[in-house]
């Protein structure tokens, strides 16, 4: 039986250097394949927000290229620290193993860590702002004069109006009626025109991948494509007041056809109301009733000329 | 000392609890024997007692026939619910005219009966049913009653600003007010949150300050069982 005080230190990284190499690589090639295999074939397909719509696609995507690149970086991480941990580890009472001799000063390994960690960091960073903005600015608000635009002729424009706390919606297309129904059609791209009357809100249509902010007197352009039929949510993503948790409801994706029955008989149904609504306009001046961001009522200027976002103030008034 | 300081800090705590959690009462509405329900509140421009004696607010009468100060009430599931508001505040045109769409009632309708006159609740004008009411003319909107995500939303008329209102709460009669009236279909089980939209909370910014705000007031929880 040997003395484990006179047994010479373990020196790591001398002659079995490239079987441990290899053996570290095989473990985390596996491991990485399995894992991409798994999530692209069982997960990928259903991660959030879903394939609505082209952008909610991309967005999948985008979450789908992160995780595979990401996840064997991790994954060679924790298997070469269970590795060294298995194999490097110090006997009880025997000497400290001594490791890291080779790797100091390592041109070799220095050049590949950078190599690898610059090309990823920069695959990623171009990818992510490519993908930022594609397709048609990825669903994101793009202001009043958006720079991605959709390639499509057809462009369905719809006006999101919020509001403490609920949303509306305008279809210009369509007499300029305006709903608490977000109905869309299918294959169709849809231009939100996303504006408030009073404070700031974010229009967020989960399913759909759009999310762009409302702000009073400003048109914030977002598009989307849909692709599947079925309904969608739509949310407040800023916290509007105290009411903001109910600021939600859902819409739908309806085939073309649908669509314009629908469209056409609300704007029937609604005509009354239409007519009595200021004209159609990208944003809106609220003023009286505070919305001009004084007080309700506003005693310097306790009715303008502009009332109700944008009308003219009755007669008297 | 540490015990003072830990009995000062529990009772700040309890303190901070009580007001966090409390709210108020739950009103529970039964199927009548005609099998819908019947839901009575009124809208007033001043609650007229303490904590808040300026503040707008909706009230609720219990089946019992008394009103009180809630706006949360309990109504069976898939069931008609028949609600009649009894308006006592002046109004305005409305900031965004499509709440003066009636929606999500049965027949997208609803019946407005003007009592605004100061005279008895005799005298009231006829019943008229509507579907949309112009803001912009006559007495405007003085509040709505609204359940988004359900739909439902009716303007309520205001009555006539320069009358004599009522300004303490509960409301009699006596004093101008409209009554509307419109029945929509409870959904499944669930708490539904409702209230109204016009900006009305007087001195807070935008309008949707204070009662606006605050449960009890302008707003309010239906409750489906």
């Amino acid at each position: 039986m040997s003395d484990p005080a006179n047994t010479p230190p373990v020196q790591a990284g001398t002659a079995d250097d490239a079987s441990h190499w290899w053996r570290i690589v095989a473990i985390w090639a596996l491991l990485s394949i399995a894992f991409d295999v798994v999530w692209l074939e069982f997960v990928g397909p259903h991660v959030p927000p879903g394939r609505m719509t082209d952008t909610s696609n991309g967005a999948a995507f985008d979450f789908n290229v992160l995780i595979v690149m990401s996840v064997p970086v991790m994954i060679a991480i924790w298997v070469y620290m269970v590795y060294a941990i298995i194999t490097w580890r110090s006997g009880r009472g025997g000497p400290e193993p001594v490791g890291g001799e080779r790797a100091r000063g390592n041109r070799r390994i220095e050049a590949s860590w950078i190599t690898i960690t610059t090309v990823v960091v920069l695959f990623l960073a171009g990818f992510g702002t490519y993908e930022l903005v594609q397709p048609e600015g990825a669903g994101g608000g793009q202001g009043p004069t958006p720079l991605w635009t959709p390639a499509s002729h057809t462009v369905l424009q719809v006006q999101v109006i919020g509001q403490q706390w609920k949303w509306s919606y305008r279809y210009p297309s369509f007499g300029g009626f305006e709903t608490n129904e977000l109905v869309i059609p299918d294959n169709t791209t849809v231009a939100f025109h996303v504006t408030s009357i009073d404070v700031i809100h974010s229009f967020w249509a989960y399913q759909l991948g759009v999310k762009a902010d409302a702000n009073p007197g400003l048109d914030n352009v977002a598009f989307t494509t849909p692709t599947q039929l079925g309904s969608f949510t739509v949310r407040c993503a800023e916290l509007c007041g105290i009411w903001h948790g109910s600021m939600f409801n859902t819409g739908r994706v309806d085939t073309p056809k649908a669509f314009e029955n629908w469209a056409t008989t609300t704007e029937r149904q609604l005509a009354v109301n239409t007519a009595l609504l200021p004209a159609f306009a990208y944003s809106y001046t609220p003023d009286a009733n505070g919305a001009d961001g004084g007080y309700y009522p506003d005693t310097a200027d306790p009715y303008s000329p502009v009332e109700q976002y944008g009308a003219t103030q009755p007669a008297g008034q | 000392m540490a015990a003072v300081f830990a009995l000062v800090a529990a009772g700040i705590v309890a303190f901070a609890f009580i007001n966090l959690m409390s709210q108020p009462n739950t009103i529970a509405f039964t199927q009548e024997s005609s099998g819908a329900v019947n839901v009575t509140l009124q809208s007033v421009g001043s609650i007229g007692t303490e904590p808040h004696p300026t503040w707008v607010s909706y009230l609720t009468q219990s089946p019992a026939g008394n009103w009180e100060h809630t706006t949360i009430w309990q109504v069976p599931a898939h069931t008609r619910v028949n609600v009649t508001i009894y308006q006592y505040d002046s109004g305005s045109p409305l900031r965004n005219q499509q709440l003066g769409q009636v929606t999500g009632t049965i027949g997208d309708t609803a019946t407005l009966t003007r009592c605004d006159a100061g005279a008895s609740q005799a005298s009231c004008g006829a019943p008229k049913s509507f579907s949309v009411n112009d803001s912009n003319v006559g007495n405007g909107v003085a509040h709505t009653f609204s359940i988004p995500s359900i739909g439902v939303s009716v303007p309520l008329a205001g009555v006539n600003g320069n009358d004599t209102l009522c300004g303490v709460a509960p409301c009699q009669t006596g004093s101008p007010h409209n009554i509307i009236t419109f029945s929509f279909i409870s959904p499944g089980p669930g708490t539904y949150s409702w209230q109204c939209f016009v900006p009305c909370g007087l001195g807070w910014l935008y309008g949707n300050g204070g009662p606006m705000g605050t449960l009890g007031y302008m707003g309010g929880f239906m409750k489906v069982a």
